[in-house]
């Protein structure tokens, strides 16, 4: 039995004065959107207030509770239609959602189940704060997850262009191609860029682990003077705005000739992903047990060993993560690159800015969709490394 | 002995001084990176010039670097670091004015550096007058105008085919696309406010013209989307935002010829710009080298006229005009989608450097403030 299923306030029908406006309401939000696609939104309003308003008297006072199983199917059926009629096959998509949504609605406002999760005592202000608070939350996830969403599509495109054709909207195979993928990965553009990426970031995320680890273990021990200091220097690169530092570098670079060159920027990355790797081991270290190391030499064990065998499998986890950050700035960075860079060694970054700029072409979605699937992987794993610490070290249920 | 000496010394001296000669004039650099501007454009000049250019020498590398938008802020920068990474740099003919002022281009001879042309006339002949600057080694002639959607044609109105239509919101409602930049806008504008073509740069010289020209542009402000990169009318127009916008004639052409979208030209009052290489100032002699006999091949007649089966821009050398043949993969003729064709420059104008040169600030800022009201 899960917690959703937990009944804590007894349920019964509302009043009608009160679920059928409400209904209403909800349609004719719902009719604003309906109503601006097909040209009119004030008949959207509308006509969604009166048709919803129908629906709800329907099912609460005429079918019931003992309807509800055909009711629903019901409105399903009842959208799913009418959004065939006006919009295909999408039309027919938007509808199910539409049925689907309203038929659950319908019942849960009418016959109060709204109520059944909460504590009796909410007064209705309270009910009414408990759900807008979620569908806020709803609101803002969705605003910043749809335009990553959204190119996922365009980037299956079968034009040269970042338009939803209308063969795209009818759901037509036509209107699809893998063809942008298939530049990605043919390309010698892209796929020269890809490799000097991968040429570039795991040896940048390599330096900054080595560097960033040592760092942040020497300053977390106590006699260190000046710790403050050094600690907001080391982490500069990350609070100085990115197009100062790559000037710097820049013009610092070309005197000792490092621009355009591999190592020029494999520097520059690690640079930039030392901060993260500092900040995330020495997050770590504030729940490492000192006298563990003292246990070890205690036992003859000189630092290095006492290191690789004692500290770092206990703070493996914030290494990784920093790494992960480290990898990731270096893979997604595109104002150093773009300084220190030259032509023979384009990253994919530099590939896709200086190719938006120039010509709007679908591959740059299609290697957009590739790198966020890259990315929420590591992120995914970097998650997972986190909790497994937490648990590790007793500090979460599990 | 002496004389063996003296002998032996002398010898030293001339194998010595053939090695270094060797060194500065024979021996060229066996990299090149080339600046473009990405794109169809970089592909066509990537098929016509460096591709056959590779095949002729062995272990010769070429890349390319799309950063000739901002070629005038990084030769700048790379000057002043004292580290030239660019062989060649293709630039636009007023940047190749402000880079030659600067000392950053390298003026040339022509007669020294281009090869002949096919017909025999001299290099300088053959370019003529596109030569602008003394460091500008022309390639192309390019032109911006306007294209529109054919299917947002109003019912029962002929489809635009002059250039006041853009002023004309009645006839002719919809969004339209302009440049973010008072370069052509004002020209168009003026001519659209009754203003004769060959009056047009007397009256933007003055203030009350300048004026003229804005309030002009201020009956269509409400419906214009500002454009920055020449991709983005494509866009647009493919999307059908907007019913027609300025851009250059090539990213028409492949629009409507190669993405076959239903979009067409609207020749009139097309202005003409040139595009074109500047060898970059601080090359060493080996890269110097190496560049120049590029920059003879590429720019001879028949690698000009090459260029067009690629893209629908212009050879800047009279000689090539006659040897444009078809597009390389559509198979269809390039001449009549030239910009420079009989029947496509009937209304023509050509980007007046000098004036733009002497008062691009004054208009650029007076243009940005109205922009922002």
């Amino acid at each position: 039995m899960s917690v959703s299923d937990i009944v804590i306030t007894s349920t019964g029908k509302k009043d009608p004065s009160f679920t059928i406006p409400v209904i209403a309401a909800a349609g004719a939000f719902a009719g604003i959107f309906v109503g601006a696609a097909q040209g009119s939104t004030l008949l959207g309003i509308v006509g969604g207030a009166i048709l919803l308003a129908i629906l709800a008297f329907l099912c609460i006072e005429k079918l019931g509770r003992d309807g509800e199983k055909m009711a629903r199917w019901g409105i399903l059926a009842l959208f799913a239609v009418g959004g065939f009629a006006f919009g295909a096959v999408a039309g027919l998509v938007v509808g199910l959602l539409f049925g689907w949504f309203f038929g659950w609605f319908i019942y849960w406002i009418g016959f109060n189940r709204y109520r059944a999760h909460l504590v009796p005592y909410l007064t209705p202000g309270q009910v009414l704060w408990h759900y807008s608070f979620r569908v806020i939350c709803g609101a803002i996830f969705v605003f910043l997850i749809t335009p990553i969403i959204v190119v996922m599509p365009l980037s299956f495109n079968a034009e040269d262009f970042f338009t939803f054709t209308p063969e795209m909207l009818r759901f037509d195979p036509e209107g699809y191609s893998l063809k942008h993928y298939r530049d990605f990965f043919t390309n010698p553009e892209w796929t020269s860029a890809v490799w000097n990426s991968l040429k570039i970031a795991p040896v940048a995320t390599f330096i900054s682990v080595s560097l960033g680890t040592l760092a942040a273990i020497g300053l977390s021990q106590s006699h260190v003077p000046g710790k403050r200091a050094i600690m907001a220097i080391l982490i500069s690169p990350m609070i100085v705005p990115l197009i100062i530092s790559a000037t710097g570098m820049y013009f610092f670079y070309s005197k000792i000739g490092l621009v355009g060159t591999y190592w020029g920027i494999v520097l520059a990355h690690a640079v930039l992903g030392i901060p993260f790797v500092i900040i995330t081991v020495t997050a770590t270290l504030v729940g490492f047990d000192r006298s563990l190391t003292r246990a070890a030499a205690n036992m003859g064990a000189n630092p290095v060993t006492t290191f690789f065998r004692v500290q770092m499998p206990l703070i493996l986890p914030g290494v990784i993560s920093g790494g992960l950050f480290a990898f990731i700035t270096s893979f997604d960075e595109v104002v150093v690159v773009l300084f220190i860079g030259s032509a023979e060694l384009q990253t994919l970054p530099w590939q896709m800015f200086t190719g938006l700029r120039e010509q709007i072409s679908p591959t740059i979605l299609a290697a957009a969709t590739v790198l966020v699937s890259i990315s929420i992987v590591l992120l995914a794993m970097v998650e997972m490394l986190r909790r497994r610490s937490e648990r590790l070290r007793g500090m979460s249920p599990g | 002995m002496k004389l063996t000496k003296t002998l032996f010394a002398t010898t030293a001296l001339t194998v010595a001084a053939g090695l270094a000669h060797a060194e500065s004039h024979g021996m060229m650099a066996d990299s090149m990176t080339l600046v473009s501007w990405g794109g169809a454009y970089q592909a066509s000049q990537d098929k016509a010039y460096a591709q056959p250019y590779l095949e002729m020498h062995e272990g010769l590398t070429i890349s390319w670097d799309e950063s000739s938008n901002e070629a005038v802020a990084k030769l700048r920068a790379m000057n002043e670091a004292g580290n030239i990474t660019w062989d060649l740099v293709d630039v636009v003919a007023s940047d190749a004015i402000r880079l030659c002022d600067e000392g950053l281009a390298m003026e040339y001879d022509p007669e020294e550096l281009l090869a002949e042309g096919d017909d025999g006339s001299s290099a300088e002949d053959d370019f003529g007058e596109l030569i602008v600057s003394d460091c500008f080694i022309p390639q192309i002639v390019y032109s911006t105008t306007f294209g529109y959607r054919t299917d947002m044609v109003p019912e029962g109105v002929d489809a635009p085919s002059e250039i006041c239509s853009v002023f004309d919101l009645e006839t002719y409602p919809g969004k339209r696309a302009l440049e973010k930049r008072p370069i052509n806008n004002m020209e168009w504008a003026l001519l659209c406010d009754g203003v004769a073509k060959e009056d047009v740069y007397d009256v933007l010289a003055t203030d009350e013209g300048q004026q003229q020209a804005l309030d002009k542009l201020a009956t269509i402000k409400d419906d214009v989307i500002w454009w920055s990169a020449g991709a983005d009318t494509p866009q647009l127009l493919a999307d059908g935002e907007i019913f027609m916008g300025s851009t250059y004639n090539g990213r028409l052409f492949s629009v409507i010829e190669e993405q076959d979208q239903p979009v067409a030209m609207m020749w009139d009052a097309q202005v003409f710009d040139l595009d074109g290489w500047i060898i970059p100032t601080g090359l060493d002699d080996a890269a110097l080298a190496r560049v120049k006999d590029f920059v003879k091949f590429a720019t001879d007649t028949q690698r000009l006229a090459d260029q067009a089966k690629y893209i629908s821009y212009g050879p800047a050398r009279a000689s090539s005009a006659p040897l444009v043949g078809q597009h390389a993969e559509l198979g269809i003729e390039m001449a009549p989608h030239m910009p420079t064709d009989p029947n496509n420059a009937k209304n023509t104008f050509l980007y007046n450097y000098e004036f733009w040169a002497d008062y691009r600030d004054d208009i650029d800022a007076k243009f940005q403030a109205w922009l922002a009201q």
